[in-house]
C-alpha cells in the first residue's frame, strides 16, 4: 500500500484527509495546539497573525452552512484571507470537472483548500493533484470521513474527561452513512479508548464495522450501560425512504436519547451531537438542553480545532 | 508466406505436450517440414503456444471511440498474443441489430490483427424487455447473447430468453448480479468499504442471481456461460451445478484472480471494476477454482477507459480496466503460484475459452490454423502507460513488474506483431 498521503516525507501533517492512519502524536499535537487557541477565541481581539497573507479557499461541493462558517471563522482568526466557493451551484453544474476547478483555483494562488464533497475519497483525489505548497483539509467526504469534526469531538471528550485510557464511548444511530462516526472511531482507538460501542439497528450499521475496533449493540439500554460519553448521530430524513427505517417515531422509540435511557450511562456521562440536531428524532429536548449535554461547547471548540489544523498544515 | 520457427519450446495445451523443436507454417496453417521457408523465426528461449483466446474484450466500437478504437485495441490484442476475442454487446448503440454486427466484423476483419467474435445483445437495447432477433444475429456472426455489464432482465424475461435460446441452441453469456441488491454500490460490502465509506455490493448480489440462473438452466436446458465470477460462494454453486451435469461454464477476470478489495488503498479508481474486487478469501477461492477446472477459463475483461473517466472520486469513476496485454503475464503469474505445468496454465487462456466459444482453436496440430503466440516467459517488464498499446492506460496493475513478453504474434500464418 502507498504511503499515507496526508503525511509528508518527514511524517508531518501535509493534508488532513482522515483521522485513520494518523499517528497518536499528530492527534495530540492538534489537540494541544487547539487548546492554545481556545484562549484566543475568548479574547476581545480574536485574531492571531499565523496565516497572514495566506489564502484559504472553502470549496464546498455539497451545501453546508455550519461547517463552512466555522472554517471561515477559524481562518479569519488566523488572519488568513478566506474565499468561499459554493461549487454545488456553480462550476459543477456547468460541467467543469473537479480537478479542473481545483487547477483553476490553484492558479489563483491558494494555500489551503477546505473541501467538502458528497463522494467518499474526493479530497484524496484533490490532494494527489495539488502543488507541493498547497494543503487540503477534508471538511467531510461522503460517508468516509469528517476529520475536523472527529478532532473536535476528541477535544471535547478530553476537555471533560481528561484521559482516554478508561473511557467507554457509545456512538448511537446512523453509523452506516456517518463520516462523523468513522472519524471519531479511528480517533478514539488511536488515542487508546478501551471501549468504543456503536448502537443502532442492523440497517444503519455498516457490514464488518467490528473490524474498526468497536462493539456492536442493537439494544440502546444495554449499549449505554456505564458509558462515559454518548455521541448521538444525526438521522437524515431521507433514511425513511429506501427501507432502512419505518419512521422517525419508531427510530425515536428504539434509539432516541431520552433521560430514561440516559440513566443507564454513568452519572457524569456527557452527551454530544455533531449537529444539526433533530429534536424528537435522535435526541429528546430535555437531554439536548440538559446538564449532561456538551453540544454547544463542541461548537466553540470546533473553531479552535480548525484553527489548529490549518496552522499546522500551513506550517509543514 | 512459409515460415520456419526454429528451436522453440512448443507447448500445446490441447494435448499437454511440451517439447523443444521446430514448427513450420504454410498457407496459414501448421504444416509438415518445409525445405525453403520465406522466413525463419529463431525461437530459442521462447515458448511457442497457440494464440490466446479472450472471451471478454471491449473494443469500444461503436459509440465510445474516444475511449478506444478497433484499430488501437486490436493492436493491443496482437501485442498481447491474443489472436481471437469475443466482444460484449454493451456498445452504443448496443449490438442488437445484424447490421451493426456485420459492420463490426467487416471493420475488424479488414484490420486483420485478431479474429473478432461479437456477442449479440440478449434483449433489445439491452433494456431487459424484448428479445433480439437471435437467429438473424447468429447469421450475422454472433457467437452468443449477453447483457454485457447491464442488469439482467427480470426472471420472467430471462426465463423466456433462455427457453428461446435453448430451442435453437444459442449460447447465453451472463454476469450473475442481482440489480436491486447491487444498486448504488461501488465496492465489495466488507471491511474496506466500511472504512472508506463506500456504498457496498454484498456477495449475495452474485449468489442470489446465480441461484436463479442455475434454476432457469435446469428448467430450460439453455447453455449458459457465467461471466466474471467474483465470490467464493459462486464457485461452490457452480461446482455443484457442474456435478449435476448442467450445461454451465464460467470464467474469471484477471483482476479478480489477483486482487482484492484491499487494493483499493486510498480510493484508487483503477480498482473501480464490475463486479467489485472482493475479499482475499474470495480471490483465493477463484484461484483454486480455476486451477481445479470449476472455473473454466481466464479472461482479460479488457475495458479501456479514458483518463477523464478515472480522474474522479472513486464512486463516480467509470468502471473497467485495460487488460488485453496483461492476460498472458497474469496467467503465467497465476500458474506459477499454483505450481501448474505451463501447458495447463496456457489451457485457461487458449483451449478452454476456444471450447466455450465453439471454435477450432487453442491447439497446435498439423493442419490447424497458424494462430500463434511466441513469447519469452522470463522477460520482465513494468506495466506503465508507455508500455501499453491499448488506448486505455488504466489498470490497477500499473507499476507491477510482470514476466512474459510476447515476441511474435501470428494470425493465420502472418506475423501481426513482433517486438
Amino acid at each position: 500500500m502507498q504511503r499515507n498521503p496526508q503525511l509528508n516525507a518527514a511524517g508531518e501533517l501535509q493534508h488532513l484527509l482522515s483521522i485513520e492512519g494518523l499517528p497518536r502524536e499528530v492527534l495530540v499535537q492538534i489537540l494541544d495546539t487547539a487548546e492554545s487557541f481556545v484562549g484566543v477565541t475568548e479574547r476581545e481581539v480574536k485574531k492571531v497573525p499565523l496565516l497572514r497573507g495566506k489564502s484559504v479557499f472553502n470549496l464546498f461541493f455539497e451545501p453546508s452552512t455550519r461547517t463552512r462558517t466555522t472554517f471561515e471563522i477559524a481562518a479569519k482568526r488566523l488572519s488568513a484571507d478566506v474565499i468561499n466557493l459554493n461549487i454545488a451551484v456553480s462550476s459543477a453544474t456547468k460541467g467543469e470537472s473537479l480537478l479542473d476547478t481545483v487547477a483553476n483555483l490553484s492558479a489563483m494562488h491558494a494555500d489551503i483548500f477546505v473541501v467538502r464533497h458528497a463522494s467518499s475519497g474526493a479530497p484524496f483525489l484533490i490532494a494527489r493533484h495539488v502543488k507541493p505548497h498547497e494543503h487540503v483539509v477534508n471538511a467531510g467526504d461522503g460517508r468516509h470521513a469528517h476529520p475536523t469534526q472527529g478532532l473536535l469531538d476528541l477535544y471535547t471528550i478530553r476537555h471533560y474527561k481528561k484521559d482516554f485510557s478508561a473511557l467507554t464511548v457509545a456512538i448511537v444511530g446512523d453509523v452506516l452513512h456517518s463520516r462523523v462516526a468513522r472519524s471519531l472511531i479511528h480517533g478514539l482507538t488511536t488515542l487508546g479508548a478501551p471501549e468504543v460501542r456503536v448502537i443502532g439497528p442492523q440497517t444503519l450499521l455498516p457490514l464488518g464495522v467490528e473490524a474498526l475496533g468497536v462493539r456492536v449493540f442493537h439494544d440502546m439500554r444495554a449499549g449505554l450501560r456505564d458509558c462515559d460519553v454518548v455521541v448521538m448521530l444525526r438521522l437524515q430524513n431521507e433514511r425513511m425512504r429506501g427501507a432502512l427505517l419505518p419512521s422517525a417515531q419508531e427510530f425515536f422509540k428504539h434509539y432516541g436519547l431520552t433521560e430514561e435511557k440516559l440513566a443507564a450511562a454513568r452519572q457524569d456521562a456527557i452527551v454530544m451531537h455533531p449537529g444539526p440536531m433533530n429534536r424528537g428524532v435522535e435526541i429528546d429536548s430535555t437531554v439536548a438542553d440538559g446538564p449532561h449535554s456538551v453540544i454547544l461547547p463542541q461548537v466553540t471548540f470546533g473553531i479552535a480545532v480548525r484553527m489548529a489544523v490549518m496552522s499546522i498544515v500551513a506550517g509543514n | 508466406m512459409r515460415i520456419h520457427i526454429r528451436n522453440g519450446r512448443i507447448v500445446d495445451p490441447a494435448t499437454g505436450k511440451d517439447t523443444q523443436g521446430d514448427l513450420f507454417i504454410a498457407d496459414g496453417k501448421i504444416a509438415e517440414e518445409l525445405a525453403r521457408p520465406d522466413r525463419v523465426i529463431d525461437a530459442k528461449g521462447l515458448v511457442v503456444a497457440p494464440g490466446l483466446v479472450d472471451l471478454a474484450a471491449r473494443l469500444r466500437e461503436p459509440g465510445f471511440e474516444y475511449k478506444a478504437t478497433l484499430e488501437s485495441e486490436l493492436g493491443a490484442a496482437a501485442a498481447g498474443g491474443v489472436t481471437r476475442l469475443a466482444c460484449p454487446p454493451d456498445t452504443d448503440p448496443p449490438l442488437d441489430e445484424p447490421g451493426l454486427v456485420d459492420m463490426l466484423r467487416r471493420r475488424a476483419s479488414a484490420l486483420s490483427r485478431a479474429r473478432v467474435h461479437p456477442i449479440g445483445a440478449l434483449t433489445v437495447k439491452l433494456a431487459g424487455e424484448a428479445l433480439t432477433e437471435m437467429g438473424q444475429l447468429t447469421d450475422a456472426g454472433c457467437v452468443a447473447f449477453s447483457q454485457g455489464n447491464l442488469a439482467l432482465p427480470d426472471n420472467q424475461v430471462l426465463w423466456r430468453a433462455l427457453q428461446y435460446a435453448a430451442t435453437f441452441g444459442y449460447k447465453v453469456w451472463l454476469r450473475a448480479e442481482d440489480g436491486a441488491l447491487a444498486r448504488g454500490g461501488v465496492a465489495h460490502d466488507g471491511e474496506m468499504a466500511t472504512r472508506l465509506g463506500l456504498p457496498g455490493i454484498p456477495p449475495f448480489a452474485e449468489t442470489i442471481a446465480l441461484g436463479s440462473l442455475i434454476e432457469l438452466v435446469r428448467a430450460t436446458g439453455a447453455r449458459v456461460h457465467l461471466c466474471r465470477l467474483s465470490t467464493a460462494s459462486a464457485v461452490e454453486l457452480v461446482r455443484k451445478a457442474k456435478a449435476e451435469k448442467l450445461p454451465l461454464t464460467c470464467d474469471v477476470g484477471i483482476h479478480h484472480l489477483h486482487l482484492s478489495d484491499m487494493d483499493l488503498g486510498y480510493f484508487d479508481s483503477h480498482c473501480r471494476l464490475e463486479p467489485p474486487l472482493r475479499s482475499q478469501r474470495d480471490r483465493d477461492a477463484l484461484s483454486r477454482g480455476l486451477a481445479e477446472g470449476v472455473v473454466d477459463c481466464l479472461v482479460s475483461d479488457h475495458t479501456p477507459v479514458d483518463e477523464d473517466g478515472k480522474h474522479l472520486p472513486f464512486a463516480e469513476a467509470e468502471p473497467g480496466a485495460t487488460g488485453l496485454e496483461l492476460l498472458l503475464p497474469l496467467a503465467l503469474k497465476w500458474g506459477e503460484a499454483q505450481k501448474l505445468p505451463l501447458a495447463a496454465t496456457l489451457g485457461r487462456i487458449t483451449t478452454e475459452p476456444a471450447r466455450i466459444l465453439g471454435v477450432e482453436a487453442g491447439r497446435i496440430a498439423l493442419g490447424a490454423p497458424a494462430d500463434l503466440a511466441i513469447f519469452d516467459p522470463r522477460a520482465a517488464f513494468q506495466v506503465s502507460p508507455q508500455n501499453l498499446k491499448s488506448q486505455g492506460k488504466n489498470t490497477p496493475f500499473l507499476g507491477y513488474e510482470l514476466a512474459g513478453r510476447v515476441r511474435y504474434t501470428l494470425l493465420a500464418g502472418s506475423v501481426v506483431y513482433e517486438a
